[in-house]
């Protein structure tokens, strides 16, 4: 493991102010989280969880406010340095398991741990050379999720991330974020179901 | 280097897929050359009087067929968000995506031009003449159409809208091309002056078309 990953990272959001479709969802949001920490992002339906990750990976151009990473990779954007994992699994049912999962690891380049051995750790290893188009909605999840463990990113963006997975798939899940967390990375997930595992909560648009 | 050549890869793969763009691009084409005859009538002369016009409307129309699924696709199942995301420049991935696929879906149709030809009454040196001229213009249909693409995912439409945008844009390169195989076939012009203004605007569609559709998706962002 590179001496950079041992970096303690910040990111911080001053005052970040979000307008989408001409309706302000939230403004005057502040926000703080560490390497090895996991935060949280809870509110009702529509209060911009998913506004504010999309905010974090560069998707959606902030309204107001300054989104700052500190002590990151100073030769990338902190997109680059970000995994987002949303709603869709990104994933293409023409193409196996193994050729949507080597796609990605070479597009996005950079470090990376075996496909395999990735493919295991989320209970795939048997379903290798399936077209994705045969996956269950929970398999097609085990699949994004092998994407972040293949390719070595430091910040997890997780929207709704144990949707579609079943019990074990959630333990499974949770042993993988605490992995990460230990790593010195850091997770920011919007959820309404616990994450399972011990997280800070940053609450949005006010009371659920 | 490698993220783009990752890229290219895909896309042709899933093209050449079942149920991907390559083969029914062909097929169009195959279709609407096969009815022409029918509907002119059995007039050889007449025939290969149109034959390059026929052709190259053909390919214009199986170029556009799939071109409106470009960004869309990606654009649904997500995979946009992470090529977005990623270290490569968006334009550089959208010249990717277009390259792959007019090497899946625009190739195919240069190759089945000759045994088209022989449909309409075309000889020898008229085929080679309008396959020339697709090889050099169908790079500009493919690459101007990829600005309608683009548009395509920001306004959330495709389809019919993408014709009606792009249609326009592809005039220039359908008077030069089939101006450049009439030239070749009957004269009295020089093959090579609407050839070189052909390839022109093949060139400058190449630089054009991946800012443009690049720009269209930064500001579609949602």
């Amino acid at each position: 493991m590179s001496g950079l990953d041992q970096a303690k990272m910040q990111l911080s959001g001053r005052g970040v102010a979000c307008v989408r479709g001409g309706r302000e969802v939230f403004s005057g949001l502040d926000f703080h989280a560490a390497s090895g920490e996991a935060l949280s992002v809870v509110g009702r339906n529509g209060a911009g969880k998913t506004s504010l990750l999309r905010l974090i990976a560069g998707l959606l151009v902030p309204a107001g406010g300054t989104i700052v990473l500190d002590g990151g990779d100073a030769e990338m954007t902190l997109p680059e340095q970000c995994h987002y994992l949303g709603h869709r699994d990104a994933l293409k049912p023409a193409l196996s398991v193994e050729e949507n999962l080597a796609f990605w690891a070479d597009f996005l380049g950079g470090e990376r741990s075996d496909a395999a051995a990735s493919l295991e750790a989320v209970g795939l290893d048997h379903a290798t050379h399936l077209p994705a188009a045969f996956l269950s909605a929970g398999q097609r999840r085990r699949l994004s999720l092998a994407r972040l463990l293949t390719i070595r990113r430091r910040i997890w963006l997780l929207d709704e991330p144990t949707t579609a997975l079943d019990v074990a798939g959630q333990d499974m899940f949770g042993g993988l974020m605490r992995e990460h967390l230990a790593r010195g990375g850091m997770i920011i997930a919007a959820t309404h179901a616990p994450l399972g595992i011990d997280s800070r909560e940053l609450r949005i648009g006010g009371a659920a | 280097m490698t993220a783009l050549s990752a890229l290219i890869r895909r896309d042709i793969r899933i093209a050449l897929r079942v149920g991907g763009g390559a083969l029914i691009g062909v097929l169009f084409f195959l279709t609407v050359v096969v009815l022409m005859p029918f509907a002119v009538g059995p007039d050889l002369a007449l025939l290969s009087r149109l034959g390059p016009a026929i052709l190259w409307l053909g390919a214009l129309l199986a170029s556009l067929l799939t071109l409106d699924r470009l960004f869309m696709a990606d654009h649904e199942d997500g995979s946009l968000d992470l090529i977005t995301m990623s270290r490569t420049p968006l334009e550089l991935a959208c010249a990717a995506k277009a390259l792959a696929h007019w090497l899946a879906a625009g190739l195919p149709l240069i190759v089945a031009t000759p045994v088209l030809g022989l449909l309409l009454n075309l000889d020898m040196v008229a085929t080679s003449a309008v396959a020339l001229t697709l090889l050099a213009g169908t790079p500009a249909l493919t690459f101007t159409g990829m600005i309608g693409a683009g548009l395509a995912v920001t306004l959330h439409r495709g389809g019919l809208l993408m014709a009606v945008l792009v249609l326009p844009l592809s005039i220039p390169v359908l008077i030069f091309g089939v101006a450049a195989s009439q030239a070749a076939i009957v004269g009295p012009m020089t093959f090579g002056a609407p050839f070189s203004i052909l390839c022109a605007l093949s060139l400058v569609s190449l630089v054009v078309g991946p800012f443009a559709a690049a720009a269209s998706l930064r500001h579609g962002l949602d």
